[in-house]
């Protein structure tokens, strides 16, 4: 179980905290203690809005331990509208409905439970925009 | 019941998953002729959500809704009778991932399936006693059924989340609330069990009637109000039938209860239930309406609400998500990736 490290990264994987660079201005994710761009130090966090677009898209089939009870799915690079391109699952969505540049938000979902007596890691993944 | 200062609701949300099961196929893998009485359909979570989930998204909704900073509010209360874990509050995660953390107060509420009005309750005393500005309580539940059971046919999964604070900032403005509460034991789950144990028929006269009934009577006589006096009431609805046989027997017209009855289409979404109609009622309600809200809990007890609604829905709910959304948004499952989805299959 990884109770130090879930609890660490809580902050990005729930409300998709990540770094702004005083200097710089550069807008970061996850959290970095130097900025990548101008190597400065000088960070705050920065809530990102989690809204973005899709920039490629992968399906998985053969998936890493501990996801093998949600093959099929999609991994996705989403850029988000501040800039960072993460990676990220993709839900509630159909094949036929994935395509990059395709506009999608991110929501709160089970990625991992160890076992069933241990520890359910809850953190961001990305579904297309609800239709109005 | 009133608070001394006028509270009210400053945003809310809902949330239901995507996926759908019809009910006759649920019918037809358990008796065999897939049949059903009208359109029933009932919303399954998908494999990577869970009451928490469901939770968290209504939360959001609630918030864009309400445009407030989250970290004034004070209290994060969710009702819940799925809790993904024994001992661990869902609501810590639901205020850590709206940002509430860490000066409020967050707790899971339970009492089968009214946890959501009891803590909506508590939120009115609590900004109605000047405690805090602002409170969130909400219901959410991944329904839970034995397989083959008549409860399966229902079951679904959805919650709503709702933030009380000041009268003046308010879309709906409490009048009054009551709840009535007695010992009956007609829909229960044990410690350490999966699924829950029911009464049939009990669950109906001496239960879920009686107790809505009474609830509702009295918030109406401390009001001076009758059932003509509403615009809209929402009952809570385990069923499409007995909200709409509650509703006639308090004498409240058909036609101001039934499009707030969601189970023919999310099915019985336990704690949501009552919420989540009453979040549809405010995506359509109009400023000078009244709106009833009656849940049920099963052990038992009921809890009835009166808001009138202010000139400020109009514009506020702008900023939230309609009911209608997630209603349209469906996608059709049989009952093997309904059962693949609810973990009713172990592969270890």
């Amino acid at each position: 179980m990884h109770f130090a490290r879930s609890w660490r990264q809580q902050s990005s994987n729930l409300r998709l905290v990540g770094s702004r660079c005083t200097s710089c201005g550069a807008i970061l994710f996850p959290e970095r203690i130097r900025c990548s761009g101008c190597g400065s130090t000088e960070l705050e966090d920065h809530r990102l809005s989690g809204r973005g677009t899709i920039f490629t898209v992968t399906t998985v089939f053969e998936a890493p331990r501990g996801f093998e009870s949600q093959v099929p799915y999609f991994a996705a690079l989403v850029e988000l509208e501040e800039g960072p391109i993460i990676c990220a699952m993709l839900t509630d969505v159909d094949r036929e409905d994935v395509s990059v540049g395709k506009k999608v938000t991110m929501v709160t979902r089970r990625i991992l439970a160890h076992g069933d007596d241990g520890p359910i890691i809850y953190a961001y993944k990305f579904t297309p925009e609800l239709a109005g | 019941m009133k608070p001394t200062r006028a509270v009210g609701v400053i945003g809310y949300g809902g949330y239901i998953p995507r996926y759908r099961i019809d009910a006759a196929e649920v019918d037809r893998v358990w008796r065999g002729s897939g049949k059903k009485e009208g359109q029933s359909f009932k919303a399954v979570p998908g494999p990577d959500e869970d009451t928490t989930t469901i939770a968290i998204q209504a939360a959001r909704n609630a918030m864009d809704m309400a445009s407030i900073d989250p970290n004034e509010l004070r209290a994060v209360w969710f009702g819940t009778e799925s809790k993904p874990y024994a001992v661990k509050p869902t609501s810590t995660i639901v205020a850590d991932a709206i940002g509430a953390l860490p000066h409020a107060n967050a707790a899971d509420w339970e009492f089968a399936c009214k946890p959501g009005t009891e803590a909506m309750q508590a939120a009115i005393g609590m900004v109605g006693s000047d405690m805090a500005r602002y409170a969130m309580c909400g219901g959410a539940d991944t329904a839970q059924a034995k397989p083959g059971d008549v409860l399966e046919y229902t079951t679904g999964a959805g919650g709503a989340a709702f933030i009380l604070g000041p009268g003046q900032e308010s879309v709906a403005v409490l009048q009054a609330s009551t709840s009535y509460v007695t010992n009956t034991t007609d829909f229960f789950r044990r410690e350490g069990q999966e699924y829950p144990n029911h009464g049939q028929r009990f669950t109906g006269e001496p239960a879920y009637f009686h107790h809505i009934r009474s609830s509702v009577m009295t918030l109406m006589e401390e009001i001076g109000a009758g059932p003509g006096d509403f615009t809209f009431a929402v009952f809570h609805q385990p069923n499409s039938q007995f909200p709409l046989r509650v509703a006639a027997e308090l004498g409240f017209a058909r036609n101001r209860v039934e499009p707030f009855v969601l189970t023919n289409l999310v099915g019985n979404t336990y704690s949501g239930a009552a919420m989540l109609g009453f979040a549809k009622a405010l995506d359509v309600a109009s400023p000078g309406d009244r709106i009833l809200l009656a849940s049920y809990g099963s052990g038992a007890g009921s809890d009835a609400f009166s808001y009138e609604v202010t000139d400020k829905i109009v514009e506020v709910r702008k900023r939230g998500v309609p009911i209608e959304r997630y209603l349209k948004r469906t996608k059709s499952v049989d009952y093997a990736m309904y059962a693949r989805y609810r973990g009713k299959l172990r592969r270890n």
